[in-house]
């Protein structure tokens, strides 16, 4: 196996248009372990580094696909600006850290898996905010899409079935994104004791009030307190904070156990739950993620208590993270369809990635789409063969 | 003359024509089929009313099933289809093929669910976009997209031309507020995309039939994301001197980190004719005026608006108007919302829709009227500038064959010029028929391929709005 790291977009486009044989794309590897494991020499996108446009007044940056993700969060922090959808820093998850000690995630990756963090639920995930893509097809060409408006429609846009697509549609190497000013504070209302179902109701009431809850967790019992705690954050200026909070209180006056949480408690509380640090350990726990309507999420959970594991709700009851010590797949996703939701396995042995489909199995006529999609962007099937469907 | 073309008609299957029609009265009851001259001519054009077509017939399917019968039928018979809304496509995309038939939704207008808890509707494609906001705001809820034809046009439509409106700065565009659709392929397979979750694993294939102008299939239900209203919304008026110095604040507002729900902008061409018509109150002595809305409780809404103004004094602003009532509301973006229509019925007009960094916008609006002025036309801008979505709307007599080649022409050079600034052909409105034959100065003929080819990955045979998006020679 060869590692291919080009330094120019063109190199890296001569590299695919020459193979013969499937490659595995790779930014820093740091997720190197999601998705089936595939096969093939390994083209690395880390060569192409660098901002190559930021312009803070329009809240929009630019930068080649393997620039590493820190370096993009630094700059625009430095300007009061952030990603508006909270990307999850998978290391930890995924033990990765240890080892590619010095390589840190890119943009690219985060583009290619879509990472959407707690604040999905009010600012859309990555692919919302991903504004324009440069990439390379199968064929070896080098291919646009959207651009650095956040209006555009021109053309058929491309831009967000290549988020998500894992590398199997093309090469990433550049990515433009829009912005948002980091807001002037946040802090977490907390309410303890709830039960699942009751917790994810007090966050249907809160995401269906009009305080803009930037987040929304339930922690159930044992999850870094022995009581359950169920998270709304706010996050705005400072006097709509004051005012949003008060409204809270006489939201849920009949809980007793209220507390708010402020700066770095607060800060920190959202970055594990994003990194879903809380269930990380044991490492060799299978690890699931169930998307599904919110309310929908404890219904699940109640037909896979059998199961025992681990497992929180995030965007409101709508993503539940699991943590099983044996992949249980098949009751796991026949409950998640039974309620109209996903579930993708997002930590296996690869043993186990190569027998169980890693993401939810699609229907017929959605799985011919897909192979006519992947055709039509890499029909040769060089990128990242396999990597979300078998064969495709 | 730039006269845009079409394809040449199949002559074979214009020789069909009463096979097709009879095969179709198969499908869909008598009333359902639109077969003679005079019923067929209310469905020969969209909103981009220059051009029109004749289609063989247009039909009106109750369900989906029925949506589905009629492309089977259309697919083993190569017969090509346009799917159609309520036909208000400013760039000319539900205008049918000679030889084709009209696939209309606007008989599929139901609520199919609505889910508070989980905050999302299901809806028929054919229900107006007003119709959805309107189901819900008696319990305080509403769908975010609004543009400005809102009463008439439909969610079909809106996911065809991922459209977009003026309070999609804070809230985005259709895209970001669709769960899931139900589509008919134009071979008859109905898929299920998406479902009433934020996220499906796979293929983001929603991402990619939201915006697809009517290639991919044809959309018949649609999940849609709710919101909760805010507490208080407040349009204010920002009247100024110059244009610029309207553009620049509009700049430096979002340059603040400031994002408000709207902010429209409006020069005196376009001020004139939307007080005229809605008797808004909008200030007449100023050569450009902002409508800028901020919405929350009253203590929020009045922090947001010191800073809005103390930047909008920075830039010179000559009035401030905040409105008093919910009724001065309502007639402050009635102003906006129906400045189209008002300016139809001063001049015949074709609106331009693209795109600029908002850094751009002065410049690109100062050049706007100069190239306009070049033609000898008259031009007023009144857009969505918060995220640099521009309408020049270039007047010109529709009957005059030499000034519509004028108008068109001064459009592509406005269009060209947005996307030479950094910015894109169209915003929201789509490309249809009118920005088809620029698409080449967006994108490179490899950029224009590889979009065909995803076309073709659901449509091979290409029967599905065609002559649409891409240049006739692709
Ligand atoms: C006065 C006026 C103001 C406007 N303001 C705005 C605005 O503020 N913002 C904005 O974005 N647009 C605006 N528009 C443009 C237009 O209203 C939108 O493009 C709208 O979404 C079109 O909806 P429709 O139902 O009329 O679709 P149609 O015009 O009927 O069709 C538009 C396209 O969608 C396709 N289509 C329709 N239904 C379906 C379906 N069910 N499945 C698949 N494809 C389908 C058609 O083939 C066609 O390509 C305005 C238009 C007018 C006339």
């Amino acid at each position: 196996m060869q590692t291919f790291t080009p330094a120019t977009e063109a190199d890296a486009a001569d590299i695919i248009r020459l193979a013969t044989a499937p490659l595995q794309i790779e930014g820093a590897g740091t997720k190197s372990a999601l998705g089936r494991p595939c096969v093939g020499d390994v083209l690395r996108s880390t060569g192409l580094s660098g901002i190559t446009l930021y312009e803070p007044s329009e809240m929009v940056i630019s930068a080649r696909a393997g620039t590493p993700l820190a370096d993009i969060t630094d700059t625009i922090a430095a300007k009061g600006q952030m990603l508006p959808f909270e990307p999850m820093d998978f290391s930890q998850l995924l033990g990765t850290v240890d080892q590619i000690e010095g390589r840190r995630a890119t943009v690219g990756g985060m583009a290619a898996c879509n990472l959407s963090g707690p604040r999905r639920i009010q600012s859309g995930a990555a692919r919302d905010s991903i504004l324009g893509l440069r990439f390379i097809n199968g064929a070896g060409e080098i291919v646009k899409t959207g651009g650095r408006v956040m209006k555009n429609v021109t053309g058929l846009d491309l831009v967000k079935i290549n988020c998500g697509a894992f590398g199997t549609l093309g090469f990433l190497s550049e990515v433009t994104i829009k912005l948002l000013p980091i807001p002037q504070k946040a802090v977490t209302f907390v309410i303890k004791g709830l039960e699942d179902a009751e917790a994810v109701g007090v966050l249907a009431t809160a995401l269906g009030s009009p305080f803009e809850i930037s987040g929304a967790a339930h922690l159930p019992f044992g999850l870094g307190r022995n009581i359950s705690r169920t998270l709304m954050r706010l996050e705005n200026f400072e006097a709509s904070i004051t005012y949003r909070i008060d409204q809270l209180r006489k939201l849920f006056g009949a809980h007793k156990d209220i507390n708010v949480l402020e700066g770095e408690d607060s800060v920190r509380l959202w970055r594990g739950i994003r990194d879903v640090e809380f269930i990380a350990k044991p490492q060799a726990n299978i690890i699931w993620k169930i998307s599904c309507a919110p309310s929908n999420g404890p219904k699940i959970m109640a037909e896979l208590r059998a199961l025992g594991g681990t497992h929180y709700y995030d965007w409101g009851g709508g993503l539940v993270w699991l943590s099983l010590e044996a992949p249980h797949a098949e009751v796991v996703r026949a409950a998640a369809a039974r309620f109209g939701g996903y579930a993708t396995l997002i930590r296996a042995p690869e043993t186990v990635r190569a027998q169980i489909p890693v993401f939810p199995p699609e229907s017929v006529p959605l799985t011919a789409l897909t192979r006519s999609v992947k055709a039509s962007f890499d029909p040769r099937g060089i990128l990242n063969f396999g990597r979300m469907v078998e064969g495709i | 003359m730039n006269a845009i073309l079409f394809p040449i008609p199949d002559a074979n299957i214009l020789d069909k024509r009463d096979q097709i029609i009879a095969g179709l009265a198969q499908i869909v009851p008598f009333e359902n089929l639109i077969t003679t001259l005079d019923e067929r001519r209310a469905f020969e054009t969209d909103a981009l009313t220059a051009y029109r077509r004749m289609p063989l017939a247009v039909v009106l399917p109750r369900n989906t099933q029925e949506v589905s019968d009629i492309l089977t039928f259309c697919h083993a018979h190569g017969v090509k289809v346009v799917a159609r809304g309520a036909g208000t496509s400013l760039a000319g995309g539900a205008i049918p093929l000679e030889d084709s038939v009209v696939v209309g939704v606007a008989k599929m207008n139901g609520v199919l669910d609505v889910n508070f808890a989980d905050r999302t509707m299901k809806v028929q494609a054919g229900i107006t976009n007003l119709a959805i906001s309107g189901h819900i705001a008696d319990n305080g809820f509403f769908y975010a997209p609004d543009p400005s034809s809102q009463l008439a046009c439909t969610i079909g439509g809106n996911i065809a031309m991922n459209s977009g409106g003026a309070h999609c700065l804070k809230y985005g565009v259709t895209v970001n507020n669709i769960f899931g659709v139900k589509m008919v392929l134009m071979d008859g397979t109905i898929v299920d995309i998406g479902g009433d979750t934020m996220d499906a694993g796979g293929l983001d294939f929603l991402g990619l039939v939201v915006g697809s102008e009517g290639q991919l299939g044809i959309v018949t239900e649609a999940t849609v994301r709710i919101l909760r209203s805010a507490e208080g919304a407040r349009p204010v008026l920002f009247g100024f001197e110059g244009v610029e110095a309207a553009a620049a604040c509009v700049a430096a507002i979002i340059g603040e980190g400031i994002i408000p729900v709207a902010m429209e902008f409006m020069d005196k061409i376009a001020i004139e004719i939307c007080e005229a018509f809605a008797h808004a109150g909008y200030p007449m002595d100023c050569d450009a005026l902002l409508i800028i809305e901020v919405e929350g409780s009253e203590i929020e809404m009045d922090a947001q608006l010191a800073r809005i103004v103390a930047i909008a004094k920075q830039h010179g602003v000559k009035v401030v108007r905040a409105s008093q009532s919910a009724m001065e509301a309502a007639a402050i973006w009635k102003g906006r919302k129906s400045a189209f229509g008002a300016t139809g019925r001063v001049a015949d007009y074709i609106c331009m829709d693209g795109t600029v960094p908002t850094s751009q916008l002065s410049y690109v609006l100062k050049r706007t009227h100069e190239i306009v002025r070049g033609y000898g036309l008259r031009v007023a801008n009144v857009f969505h500038a918060g995220d640099g979505n521009m309408h020049p709307l270039i007047m010109y007599n529709v009957n005059d064959s030499a000034e519509q080649a004028k108008a068109e022409s001064a459009g592509n050079d406005i269009l060209k010029l947005c996307v030479d600034v950094g910015g894109c052909l169209t915003g929201e409105h789509g490309v249809g028929i009118e920005k088809r034959d620029l698409m080449r100065h967006q994108f490179s003929n490899i950029d224009l391929a590889q979009q065909r080819r995803v076309v073709g990955a659901f449509d091979p045979l290409g029967l599905l709005n065609p002559g649409k998006v891409f240049p006739l020679d692709m």
